[in-house]
Order: C-alpha cells, then sequence, then structure tokens
C-alpha cells in the first residue's frame, strides 16, 4: 500500500466511526416495533440531512473499502498488485454506484 | 519460539478478525445497497423485503453483521490510537474490550429483534 493509499485508508475510516455509531443508534431505534418501510421511509423521503449523512457515508465506504479489499487481494491472493488495484477499483465504482442509488432511493420523494 | 508462535497473541488475533470482519461486510454491502434500491420501485417491494427478513435466521445473520461492524469500526479506533497516539501497554485489554462491546451490542440487538 502506497502512502496515498495508506491515508486515504485511515482518513475515510476517522470519518466514518461517528457516522458507525450513528447508524447503529439508528438501527436500534427502527428496530424499536420492528422494521417497517413506511416508517423508514418516513424519516428519510425528502430528508437534506439523511441525504447527505447517508451521501458521506457511502462515499466514504466506497473509498476505504476498495482499498481494504485491494490490500487483502495484494496480500492473500495470487493476483499482482496492479491488477489487485484495478479489481478492487472496480469494486470501489461499483460499491459507490448502488450506495448512491441506495440512498436516492430512500431520500427522494 | 516457532515462527507461528505470533499467532496465539491476542493483538494478531484482533488483527485477524479487523480483516475478516472487513473482509464480510464489504462483501454484505452491495447486497445492502440493493435492499434499500428496491424502494425506488416503491414502498411496497421494501416492505415485502422487510416482512421476509422477519425470519428468525434473518434477524440472527443482522444481529452478526451488526457485531462485525461494531467489532471493525473499534477496532479501526484501535489501529487509529496506535498509529496517532504514544504505544502504551493496554492494548491486549483495549482489543478485548472492543470484541466484548461488539458482542454485547450484537446480542441486545438479537433480544430487541427476536
Amino acid at each position: 500500500m502506497n502512502v496515498g493509499l495508506y491515508v486515504w485508508q485511515r482518513l475515510t475510516a476517522a470519518v466514518m466511526v461517528p457516522l458507525v455509531l450513528l447508524h447503529v443508534i439508528v438501527i436500534f431505534y427502527a428496530t424499536r416495533k420492528g422494521l417497517s418501510a413506511a416508517d423508514i421511509l418516513s424519516r428519510t423521503r425528502g430528508s437534506l440531512a439523511w441525504a447527505a449523512f447517508y451521501g458521506v457515508f457511502v462515499v466514504a465506504v466506497a473509498v476505504h473499502a476498495a482499498i481494504g479489499v485491494r490490500n487483502v487481494l495484494a496480500e492473500w491472493s495470487p493476483l499482482k498488485d496492479r491488477d489487485a488495484g484495478i479489481l478492487a477499483s472496480a469494486f470501489g465504482v461499483l460499491l459507490f454506484l448502488l450506495g448512491a442509488r441506495a440512498v436516492l432511493a430512500v431520500v427522494l420523494p | 519460539m516457532t515462527a507461528l508462535a505470533h499467532r496465539q497473541s491476542v493483538l494478531w488475533i484482533a488483527a485477524l478478525v479487523h480483516r475478516l470482519s472487513g473482509l464480510a461486510l464489504a462483501i454484505f454491502l452491495p447486497l445492502h445497497f440493493l435492499t434499500l434500491g428496491l424502494a425506488i420501485e416503491g414502498e411496497t417491494s421494501l416492505e415485502n423485503f422487510l416482512r421476509w427478513s422477519d425470519q428468525p435466521l434473518v434477524k440472527l445473520a443482522e444481529s452478526g453483521l451488526v457485531f462485525l461492524l461494531m467489532v471493525h469500526m473499534l477496532g479501526g479506533v484501535r489501529v487509529l490510537l496506535i498509529e496517532n497516539l504514544d504505544w502504551h501497554d493496554r492494548q491486549k485489554e483495549l482489543a478485548t474490550v472492543a470484541a466484548a462491546v461488539s458482542a454485547i451490542v450484537g446480542f441486545i440487538l438479537l433480544a430487541r429483534m427476536l
């Protein structure tokens, strides 16, 4: 892992610590009387705050997970560094696209 | 002392748990996003999935995922602390507390959902 990837990995980790804590609190809150789509969407639809919160979360996790997957592939698979990087980058882009789609799905009115 | 003796260290196990939990979360995330994306088709699609997820085994898996999320996050905080602050001798205790807190959070969530 080069210095750039190392810094991005740590930076996104630090950004996500409060996001994960709040996400877990939301999970506990949302499941207090069973999950329902109506409950979830009534909180998130039209909410700029949740759009921003989960938008930042998706960007951070796409970068963080892609670097992590790259490290695992480079160290635990027979792939060369370059190929591990290409595969992990593709995974990061996929995560970002699916994550952005998910955020839009729950926040658009 | 053999070459593999370090693998009995709590801190080596903590590093392995951190890596494996991260890998499991990376595999889970696309499915999580696809599930939430069901809301594009309308509230009913998401609701139908949520009713399917009421099965005890799915709830067990969800609690396991929250455990993995907590253990990966707390393990990450431990790494950030080691790298950015002065070293101290309580690393093993910190790693154990991180695992214990994660397990407690996972179990409480499971107990609430079942």
